[in-house]
């Protein structure tokens, strides 16, 4: 017990020196402060920030493998950290600074001239390179162990100011800092979230917010209305107050709706605060509208310059710290400064496509920004199925899913495109959910998200006919009782709208819908025939009892409303077995995408069961300590 | 007090009738003789009553100022009822409300 004793009071010393007690939180600077205060303990110094002036060797810390291990390793693990080497080298000359600079100020500019360390000969842009690298393993760091850090997010705070600004480090150190650069190259965006804010919008980040704003409202130049936007963020679980604040920073133009802009800091904001930021006291920069407004391209321009869907926004708005990046010699970014002056052009949307990830160039220009607005909107056919599965991840999984967010909140947007989709569905994206998908339209409804599984081909007229009276409020798909949970998530959301009173209207336009009908509403009606008799043939072919009951109250008020139709629909009776046959068929084609689609979601849920518990354990052990 | 105040709003708004649209209630009333505020009354389009209390050892208010405090209030709350998340009814949480009015009221102090 002595040895845990001394191993509290060492870290309580650490703590308090290295600033976390004044600041409340474990900043960068404090972080490198108390590793390095750890190095000197660890050596058997007095843990005193002069100790750490000295060369220390590098604290040695555990590469252990699971969390139970780290937590009863060393006195780094305490920080939940697991620290690569070539990081701790990377960091070591930092510290020095760090330290000098600490004492000067909290918030460091990234241009701010190192102190009484070696030499700064390394130019000013050599800080930058390193200290992007830096950030950048940072980032890779926690990517690779997102579980531990989490548990550290409520303490650090990669904000812009510390972190950017790791000092002058000796050249010799560039090496291995490009070394382990390159090895974990992460996009280039992450260093903008660390050099300069959490507020800014990443790449992915903002096409996954254009997505979900097609969702909500197909024209990405036009509105969403407030009260679709408040069902669609409510979604995340935040708050009311906290939903009710974040509107009224986005909200610009305080007209009750949202434009795409507006939606995108919006959902930024929510983001971060899911994430544990704390919310602005105002709209920061980066997320003014006019801001945004410009990243965003306006159709002007053809498609054609487009391959792929994750370049869909070449005019990204690049932080100041493109001036720098400008200079950078490493060669990896080299690329920066070539894009910053060729935005304009069209050109460099092609070359944006290789180096999209790391193009942040800062400029409005409403040019440019009107030409690739249209490509986004003739891209939507391309990318649909991503969109779709975009569409399908918030529905189809918790809204709220902090490993995921967080991860990518971190800055440490994994090399692919939109990691979050990607990230936590890459099983399920090999389920080849484009088959599933089908490029909804998405204004069938007003304000109704489209449900994720639709069953791939439409169905043809004569059976959307009989069965588009219900389709808006009918029970459940024919999967079977195996995806109790998928079905009820679909019951529920379409019990949501059961209560639109869109039904009339829906009886009217029923044959001429027939072709506009998003195939998602194919496969509910079929378990809920709108005349009886048929329903009652029905029955018996539906294995989902359990499905029938609430269908069935949902029947009654349906089978009231579907008076008008009966009669046609009778006449079609024969006609019906057929098309019944052909929809079973399908059905059961969707029914083992789905059931395929469930054992994956289940695999990942239990794997996130599995983090959160180790989260879990962590955050006891770290309890104690933190008390202190 | 403000209860009090708010019969009297009632009773005035009732008593106006079809002058409904008249937006500029302002009235001088409920001078307590020990409490000596003033109580200003406002009511927008949707009966939503805005109930101002001074102290009248300020000097006395111009009716103007009064009236032009009432016209921040209530656009400020209407930017407030756009935001999609507010209840009506709920207590107004907002910042920017709150700024208004207290950079309102230290304006008038």
């Amino acid at each position: 017990m002595g040895f845990s004793a001394w191993f509290f009071l060492v870290c309580f010393q650490i703590t308090e020196l290295c600033g976390a007690k004044r600041v409340g939180y474990f900043g960068p600077t404090q972080f490198y402060i108390a590793l390095k205060l750890i190095a000197a303990a660890q050596s058997g110094l007095p843990v005193r920030i002069e100790s750490i002036k000295c060369e220390l060797p590098l604290p040695r810390f555990m590469m252990s493998k699971t969390d139970a291990e780290i937590r009863f390793g060393n006195p780094a693990e305490l920080h939940g950290t697991k620290v690569q080497i070539p990081y701790l080298i990377t960091e070591k000359n930092t510290f020095k600074r760090m330290d000098d600079e600490d004492k000067q100020q909290e918030t460091q500019s990234p241009t701010m001239s190192p102190l009484a360390s070696p030499p700064s000969s390394p130019p000013h842009y050599q800080r930058v390179p390193l200290s992007h690298g830096y950030s950048k393993l940072r980032s890779s760091t926690e990517q690779m162990h997102p579980a531990p850090y989490e548990a550290r997010q409520p303490l650090v705070q990669p904000e812009g100011p510390s972190s950017g600004a790791p000092g002058a480090k000796p050249p010799r150190h560039q090496a291995s800092l490009i070394r382990s650069f390159s090895v974990e190259r992460e996009p280039h965006d992450n260093n903008s979230n660390y050099l300069d804010e959490p507020w800014r919008i990443t790449e992915e980040q903002r096409e996954y917010y254009v997505n979900q704003f097609r969702s909500l409202q197909p024209d990405p130049s036009s509105f969403i209305s407030g009260s679709v936007a408040k069902n669609f963020f409510t979604k995340s679980k935040l708050s009311i107050p906290e939903l009710s604040y974040i509107w009224e920073l986005s909200d610009a133009d305080c007209d009750g709706a949202l434009t795409l802009p507006e939606f995108c800091a919006a959902f930024h904001l929510i983001v971060a605060r899911k994430n544990g930021y704390p919310l602005p006291e105002g709209l920061p920069p980066t997320l003014q509208p006019e801001y945004l407004q410009a990243a965003f391209p306006k159709p002007k321009r053809e498609c054609s310059l487009f391959d792929s869907y994750s370049e869909s926004m070449p005019a990204n708005q690049q932080p100041r710290e493109l001036n720098r990046m400008e200079k950078l010699s490493i060669k990896d970014m080299a690329d920066f400064p070539v894009l910053a002056q060729d935005v304009t052009s069209d050109d460099n949307q092609e070359q944006n496509k290789t180096r999209l990830e790391q193009n942040k160039t800062r400029l409005a220009l409403k040019s440019t920004a009107d030409e690739a607005l249209p490509k986004d909107m003739s891209e939507d056919p391309a990318t649909s199925k991503d969109s779709n599965s975009l569409k399908a991840r918030p529905r189809s999984r918790s809204y709220s899913s902090t490993s995921i967010e967080e991860a990518m909140k971190r800055g440490e947007d994994p090399p692919t495109p939109p990691p979050r989709p990607q990230k936590t569905h890459s099983r399920a994206s090999s389920l080849d959910l484009n088959k599933v998908f089908q490029p909804s339209v998405p204004a069938t409804k007003s304000g109704l998200l489209p449900p994720p599984p639709a069953l791939p081909p439409r169905p043809c007229p004569s059976q959307i006919s009989h069965h588009n009276v219900n389709s808006e409020r009918s029970a459940q798909p024919k999967p079977p009782i195996q995806l109790p949970n998928y079905g009820d998530f679909r019951l529920q959301k379409q019990s949501e709208q059961a209560s639109e009173a869109e039904i009339h209207p829906q009886l009217n336009r029923a044959p001429s819908q027939a072709a506009d009908n998003s195939p998602t509403k194919k496969d509910i009606p079929y378990s809920q025939p709108p005349s009886k008799p048929i329903r009652r043939k029905f029955r018996p072919e539906n294995p989902a009892t359990e499905n029938q009951e609430p269908s069935s109250t949902v029947g009654g008020p349906a089978s009231a409303a579907t008076g008008k139709p009966h009669a046609a629909v009778q006449k079609q009776s024969s006609k019906q077995k057929k098309a019944i046959q052909t929809a079973i068929r399908k059905n059961k084609e969707a029914n083992a995408v789905l059931a395929r689609l469930n054992s994956e979601l289940q695999q990942q849920l239990k794997e996130v069961h599995q983090e959160r518990i180790a989260l879990e354990n962590q955050l006891e052990q770290l309890r104690p300590v933190t008390v202190l | 007090m403000v209860h009090t105040s708010l019969d009297v709003v009632d009773e005035k708004i009732s008593a106006m009738g079809k002058a409904l649209v008249d937006q500029r209630e302002l009235y001088l009333g409920l001078l307590y003789p020990t409490e000596d505020y003033k109580v200003y009354g406002y009511v927008t389009n949707s009966k939503v009553k805005f109930v101002m209390v001074v102290d009248s050892s300020n000097t006395a208010l111009r009716d103007n100022e009064i009236r032009s405090m009432f016209r921040k209030l209530h656009n400020s709350y209407t930017d407030v009822m756009c935001n999609p998340f507010y209840n009506p009814g709920d207590r107004i949480q907002s910042r920017a409300f709150d700024s208004m009015v207290t950079s309102m009221m230290i304006q008038v102090c």
